[in-house]
């Protein structure tokens, strides 16, 4: 059995429908890369699967336990999907320790002192040991970010949902979030939403290309880059090649 | 002589400084406890409990605060429900704050990003705590500076409570007055002087409060 499971998918806003059936599964550790122009539904799809967004169809199964039924507690749930954030979303009166040690304290109920020690780990590991005391203004948006996947990794989650995590940043500070989330490659299982075709390439198991609120072709990188099978594929690729670079 | 007078009062008009604090402290808790909570729900929870909160706010704030003391005190007795001066001041007080510090609280609110409420829930908190870990502790520090200054309005309202006939300072100077009249003058400005030094002492206070909790980078005082 697959470790996440997404089952036709349904999510319209008003009048404006944003997934139209969108179905894939995951294993553990593995990292999928979903791509796809501006529009598309792609972060709408992942705030699908941890429910802040509920879905209007479709189910969603982590780990054999269906998390789209009403009666599956989904704050326990929802300890086990990281989520990372384009616009970081970190809790701006809280130091970087604090931000990344308060689910640990108030969620997973641990002491403090062994949250402090958890989360400072978890600091050293996305290299902002000398930030810890500092707060999220007094961050560079990469170091940010960086507390943001802190954050995530300490409730160690099965599965780390990833919304554009570099969008917001500048192109020298994008090396640093990448070089983080390479490292988590085949330790946690990944979903990424981004634009960062290098990434994609060199550390997808699988891309999944999305257009119009559906899945139009997935496949492993190599295959996807060198041989798409629908041509919406090639064409999509061949431009977003060109804009944002291949490594 | 009219030192004389002051100093021989002066036991009185402490006495009377001391109801006031009483009114202000008691009435100024209350007003923030339902203003919190009035300003957590008009921005989190389902209709019609916003609608419903907006016209609390509207009503009392449309209305004055002489006019809600007397109706609480005159008004009320006359439906039969009688209640102590002392409670009618502090009700009406209260009444009559909470509707302008839900604006307060919810400024707050409205400028802490959405985003945040959201990265808490995503973490497996409750709706309870990411209000409680995240929300209320940065919405308190982004309101003390509109906070101080209501609750120094709140003092300076007490010595309307005049009217309805609560002991406060201003009533026991105007006893005083009565019985000495001469020097009238001298007492008004000792009672506006106290005024003044309460209203001072508060404002310095929330401001050391205001410093110390400051959200880094996020400071409210900037000095430009």
């Amino acid at each position: 059995m697959a470790m996440l499971e997404v089952k036709d998918i349904h999510k319209s806003f008003g009048a404006c429908d944003v997934l139209k059936g969108i179905s894939f599964t995951m294993e553990q550790h593995e990292t999928k890369v979903i791509i796809g122009t501006s529009g598309t539904g792609k972060s709408t799809l992942l705030k699908c699967i941890n429910q802040i967004e509920p879905p209007d169809k479709g189910q969603v199964w982590l780990e054999g336990e269906e998390i789209t039924n009403p009666s599956t507690d989904i704050n326990k749930i929802r300890q086990k999907i990281g989520f990372v954030f384009q616009d970081f979303n970190l809790f701006n009166h809280l130091t970087a320790l604090k931000n990344v040690s308060i689910g640990l304290e108030k969620v997973k109920k641990m002491e403090k002192e062994k949250a402090r020690e958890r989360a400072m780990k978890e600091l050293v590991r996305v290299g902002l040991e000398k930030q810890v005391n500092q707060y999220p203004a007094q961050l560079s948006g990469g170091q940010k970010q960086r507390v943001g996947i802190a954050r995530a990794l300490a409730m160690d989650p099965s599965i780390i949902l990833f919304d554009e995590p570099t969008s917001a940043l500048d192109p020298e500070l994008i090396g640093d979030v990448l070089e983080v989330m390479k490292s988590l490659a085949g330790k946690v299982a990944m979903l990424v939403v981004t634009h960062e075709m290098g990434f994609a390439r060199n550390v997808a198991d699988e891309i999944i290309f999305m257009e119009g609120g559906v899945i139009v072709e997935k496949g492993p990188p190599k295959q996807m880059f060198q041989n798409p099978k629908i041509e919406r594929t090639k064409q999509f690729l061949g431009k977003i090649s060109t804009l944002y670079g291949e490594e | 002589m009219a030192v004389d007078i002051l100093v021989n009062s002066f036991p009185q008009l402490m006495k009377g400084l001391a109801v006031t604090i009483a009114l202000t402290l008691s009435s100024v808790f209350i007003a923030s406890i339902l203003a919190i909570l009035m300003a957590v729900g008009r921005c989190y929870s389902r209709q019609p409990i916003p609608f419903l909160i907006l016209i609390y706010e509207r009503v009392f704030r449309g209305i004055p605060l002489l006019v809600i003391f007397i109706l609480l005190y005159f008004g009320l007795a006359q439906a039969g429900i009688i209640i102590d001066v002392f409670m009618a001041a502090v009700i009406g007080l209260a009444l009559h704050s909470t509707a302008y510090q839900i604006q307060i609280f919810r400024c707050a609110i409205n400028s802490i990003p959405e985003g945040q409420f959201t990265a808490a829930r995503s973490l497996g908190m409750s709706n309870f705590q990411a209000m409680r870990h995240i929300i209320i502790p940065q919405m308190l520090r982004l309101s003390i500076p509109s906070w101080s200054n209501e609750f120094t309005i709140v003092l300076k309202d007490t010595s309307i409570t005049i009217a309805i006939g609560v002991v406060d300072l201003m009533r026991q100077g105007r006893y005083v007055i009565v019985r000495e009249p001469s020097s009238a003058l001298y007492i008004l400005l000792f009672i506006a002087l106290l005024y003044f030094i309460l209203v001072f002492s508060i404002n310095r206070g929330l401001n050391y409060l205001e410093k110390k909790y400051k959200i880094s980078g996020l400071e409210v005082n900037i000095t430009r």
